[in-house]
């Protein structure tokens, strides 16, 4: 096993996902080239053989993402990366891993979209895609967004704690600026990480284990091979794990697991689901942001306040679940409310839900480029007491 | 007093819900009597099934690891599986529509790859679980619910895929074979390679109505005995000869590097260097 | 004094036949047969000419016919 000394480093984005993935366990990365997430597969193709893990490039995303279930049921962390386009492609497996509740990372390195779009320009058009895209209210996603090399780091760290912790696909939100940005990034001592793996079902004599459906309780989950002999299947279970059939009440075996499956999330705390901010004490304006934006919306922010302007910010770094109570304790005293993203609206309207009728909320949408700092400010002045 | 291969199922959950007659039954008893003959470790075998009719076998049915996913998309999540633990024995079932339509670029790269695993192709024709639509191997002219008018197109050989792609083993037999059909899973389960085993099986409610407009299985099996010819045999017919005859035997049987294995030994290398 | 046991040669598991009757068909020596409707299912109609052979075992496909080893 490969000796990592805390260090200082500079490290683009993408290396530092590739590099913290492997430093929380993970021991298989299948992938298919796609900008502007290729940066990972590559470094994943060079170190990871390096800890005796898996490598493989697979002939698609859709091949690449089942692999990783696979893996995952095998008793490897497993993990994908991807951009757009390959995000689309996987959107049924990742309900698969849903359905099956499979621990495993996917990497959304957003892009211009849609469709091909422009595959080295920013944009963050995958939010409400990274919760809704699988079909059939597959509500199990945790989407975070990172807003630094330094952040992919970590997040990517508590991504595979809470795939396998809550036996659910976490979403990294990751795009093209943060992930070809090179930055510091301080990467801690392995001793000084907590790290999590699922709780393993364990067979002393060869019985048939059910996976028990039950409220936001975490099942322990077999590997393949360990004698278990369980039925792991993408279709409706009962409670008992079994294939569900018409004889047995179907709306209600399905309102229970679907509600188990989104449950087992909202009812979970970590630490990445705190919303971060700046100067929220007194500010009467408010801007949100997530990802990216927030670099120069911190810079603005800033700024005005040197101008003796009351503003603040919040940055979201849990997407999904969404932060309704943080935010709604967050605004309170706050008269005007301005949402900075990159794309034409997807944060905004699950705020304007939260902020409520009456309440004033300014968007300002931008795509393929950061919000320059003087444009933010212009803004703030525009709406600010 | 029991089944001999009762053991490898949960009696209680038995019959299945396949049609009276299915022959799909038939291969998975050609499959289990392999791995009893072969004394293979059951809790060491893991089965990938994708879906369709074939695909429910994967359903609890059969007291072993198993996994029911996505149609076509078997191959990818075992070959996580194997590379993941090279010691497992993983099957995949699939079908014709799942491996020769939406599971075709999956079933062709897992070939090339040469991956280590079983895969039991029960091809009957059809898509029976979805009520009798035209499949990637149904013969030209037949009328099925998609195919109102007659099929025009032109039905693939998946054996000829799975060996143009470098499979290690390739074979055809139907349920109407079933002592050789368990012969070639055997040997399949005892290769280091990708082994494709396609057992022709008969659909008795959609594939032998809209062919021979009989329900029966028996009137199925028995035209499985009547167009059959072996490859030897094969060679020596014209193409109009054999047009419409299932040319059964084994097509491939070789030796190559796997790819877990490989992997694993290019771990081995310092510099990583393969030959 | 000595016993006379009748061993039976197979055995039908009537709760898994699903009365296809493709081991009726397929048996060399007319040893089984459907019984009467409805629900047909597979009867053992001339043991005395089963020569074990296993046929039924091995085309079954519902595991409901079996030889006895």
């Amino acid at each position: 096993m490969t000796q990592v000394l805390r260090k200082s480093t500079l490290l683009q984005g993408n290396e530092a996902c590739a590099d913290a993935a492997i430093l929380a366990g993970c021991r298989y990365f299948a992938g298919y080239p796609i900008t502007p997430a290729t940066e990972i597969a590559e470094r994943m193709a060079s170190r990871m053989p390096e800890v005796g893990g898996v490598f493989i490039q697979m002939e698609d995303e859709i091949a690449s993402i089942t692999s990783v279930i696979g893996a995952s049921w095998a008793g490897a962390k497993a993990m994908t990366a991807t951009s757009g386009p390959g995000f689309s492609l996987m959107q049924e497996g990742i309900g698969l891993a849903v359905m099956t509740e499979t621990p495993c990372v996917v990497v959304d390195v957003q892009r211009l979209g849609p469709c091909q779009g422009f595959a080295t320009y920013p944009m963050q058009g995958d939010v409400m895609q990274a919760r809704w895209g699988s079909h059939g209210d597959s509500r199990s996603n945790i989407v975070l967004a990172p807003a630094s090399p330094q952040e992919i780091f970590d997040l990517t760290i508590e991504a595979f704690n809470l795939a396998e912790r809550l036996r659910t696909p976490v979403i990294v939100l990751s795009d093209e600026i943060v992930a070809h940005m090179r930055e510091r990034v301080i990467i801690p001592r392995i001793e000084e990480l907590s790290l999590e793996s699922r709780k393993e079902a364990v067979a002393p004599n060869s019985e048939f284990k059910f996976h028990k459906v039950s409220g936001s309780e975490i099942s322990p989950m077999p590997r393949l091979g360990s004698g278990n002999r369980l039925n792991i299947v993408g279709h409706l279970r009962t409670e008992e794990g079994r294939v569900s059939m018409p004889s047995q009440n179907v709306p209600q075996v399905a309102f229970k697991l679907l509600s188990h499956l989104a449950d087992k999330i909202t009812t979970a705390e970590w630490e990445a689901r705190k919303i971060k901010t700046l100067f929220a004490e007194d500010s009467r304006t408010m801007l949100i942001s997530y990802g990216s934006t927030s670099r120069t919306v911190e810079s603005a922010v800033k700024e005005a306040r040197r101008a003796g302007m009351k503003v603040g910010c919040a940055r979201l770094v849990t997407l999904w679940p969404f932060p309704e109570d943080q935010l709604q304790a967050l605004l309170k005293d706050v008269d005007h409310v301005i949402v900075v993203e990159m794309n034409l609206g997807q944060i905004v309207d699950k705020v304007r839900e939260v902020v409520g009728p009456g309440g004033r909320v300014t968007h300002v949408p931008k795509i393929g480029d950061l919000h320059a700092t003087e444009e933010l400010l212009g803004c703030i002045k525009k709406v600010a007491r | 007093m029991s089944h001999p291969l009762m053991k490898y199922l949960r009696e209680d959950w038995m019959p299945t819900l396949l049609c009276p007659g299915c022959g799909d039954g038939t291969v998975l008893q050609c499959l289990l009597r392999a791995i009893d003959n072969k004394k293979i470790d059951i809790d060491r075998v893991s089965i990938v099934a994708g879906i369709g009719c074939h695909a429910r076998l994967g359903t609890g049915y059969v007291a072993a690891d198993s996994m029911w996913t996505l149609h076509g998309r078997a191959f990818p999540i075992a070959t996580g599986i194997k590379l993941v633990d090279p010691s497992l024995q993983v099957v995949v079932l699939t079908g014709d529509g799942d491996c020769g339509s939406i599971g075709l670029s999956h079933f062709v790269h897992a070939a090339r790859r040469n991956i280590g695993m079983l895969a039991l192709c029960f091809n009957n024709s059809i898509y029976g679980m979805t009520g009798g639509q035209v499949a990637p191997t149904t013969p030209r002219g037949t009328i099925t619910k998609t195919t109102p008018y007659g099929n025009l197109e032109y039905p693939m050989d998946l054996c000829s895929l799975a060996q143009t792609a470098g499979a290690s083993y390739v074979a055809r037999w139907t349920t109407a074979h079933p002592r050789q059909l368990t012969m070639s899973i055997e040997k399949a389960l005892g290769k280091n390679g990708f082994s494709f085993v396609e057992a022709v099986t008969q659909c008795p409610t959609y594939f032998g109505k809209y062919t021979l407009q009989s329900t029966k299985a028996s009137d199925i099996l028995r035209w499985f005995l009547r167009n059959s010819v072996s490859i030897q045999q094969s060679k020596k017919l014209n193409p109009e000869q054999l047009a419409g005859k299932i040319v059964i035997g084994e097509f491939v049987d070789v030796t190559k590097l796997e790819l877990a294995e490989q992997y694993q030994l290019q771990l081995k290398k310092k510099d990583g260097n393969w030959k | 004094m000595t016993e006379t046991v009748l061993v039976h040669k197979i055995v039908v598991v009537d709760r898994l036949c699903k009365g296809c009757g493709i081991c009726v068909d397929f048996c060399p020596f007319k040893v089984l047969e459907m019984s009467i409707a409805p629900n047909s299912r597979v009867v053992v109609k001339n043991e005395i000419k089963c020569t074990k052979c296993g046929v039924c075992e091995i085309m079954c496909p519902d595991f409901a016919i079996f030889v006895v080893r």
